[in-house]
């Protein structure tokens, strides 16, 4: 199965749509909810990384029955260092985001946590991509 | 523990929703900080916050937190319950510190997640 969503960059109050929507498609899906647990809260920090740090997004999800992809593609700043973007603790997120409750340079080490596989890719100037992949199948 | 209970214990309001009376939490957590509530991995979970916004109610969309306790009168908005509704969770106002919200909840009984 294939689905797509937009994400507008600077809206903070649909952050977190393609979690939802994700989230409502993974409980018909997947039986252990400890998994679509992992997987929309992985997919929730990076919209919150794109509606924070970058200017607009997309979301590309891929079911298939023994593992999920998605893909976070943005245009945006870019990362120039993403040794030191990945430490816990690093942040540039400003006051603003630090107000909805974000901005603690948490995420990308949370979203790394709550998945199998996880890419990042990014260019400065041009936009950032997340590829991570979680297994749906526990043996 | 019912969520009636925890209504009753910290003074507080239940906003969202009437349904959720009889919900049970287990175990407590409290902060601002929502990439902090995005790393638990425990169920059955009551958040205490000062931070009312549709972040937080999101958050405990993805994290299955069914009870959140807005600590210190902050206002639950329109658009907070409208998208607690659809995930049926259990919206709380309070008067209390995030503090004092806390230490009545862990004395009757409310488990800290770690
Ligand atoms: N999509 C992105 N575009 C540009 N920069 C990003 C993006 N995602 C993360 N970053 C950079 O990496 C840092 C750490 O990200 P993260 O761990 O999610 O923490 P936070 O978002 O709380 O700052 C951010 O502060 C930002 O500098
Ligand atoms: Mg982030």
């Amino acid at each position: 199965m294939h689905f797509e969503f937009d994400i507008e960059a600077g809206d903070f109050s649909k952050v977190g749509y393609a979690s939802s929507q994700l989230k409502k498609i993974m409980k018909q899906l997947v039986g252990d909810h400890k998994i679509v647990k992992r997987v929309v809260v992985a997919l929730y920090e990076a919209e919150v990384n794109v509606v924070a740090h970058a200017y607009s997004g997309k979301v590309i999800i891929d079911i298939n029955t023994d593992k999920i992809e998605i893909k976070v593609n943005d245009k945006g700043p870019g990362i120039p260092d993403i040794q030191l973007a990945m430490q816990e603790g690093y942040s540039t997120a400003s006051e603003q985001v630090r107000e909805m409750g974000f901005g603690a340079g948490m995420g990308l080490a949370n979203i790394k946590n709550n998945t199998d596989e996880f890419y990042i890719k990014s260019e400065v100037g041009v936009g950032t991509s997340l590829t991570i992949i979680a297994n749906l199948i526990t043996e | 523990m019912k969520v009636k209970e925890v209504v009753e214990i910290i003074s507080g309001e239940l906003i969202c929703c009437e349904s959720m009376n009889e919900v049970e939490v287990q175990m407590g957590f409290a902060s601002d900080l929502m990439s902090d509530v995005l790393t638990l991995d425990s169920e059955n979970v009551l958040l205490i916050t000062g931070l009312a916004n549709l972040q937080a109610i999101r958050t405990a969309e993805m994290s299955d937190i069914s009870c959140i306790v807005f600590a210190r009168k902050k206002k639950i908005s329109k658009e907070m319950i409208e998208l607690a509704k659809e995930s049926n969770i259990a919206l709380i106002e309070c008067s209390s510190s995030v503090f004092k919200a806390a230490g009545l909840l862990y004395a009757a009984g409310i488990n800290p997640v770690y």
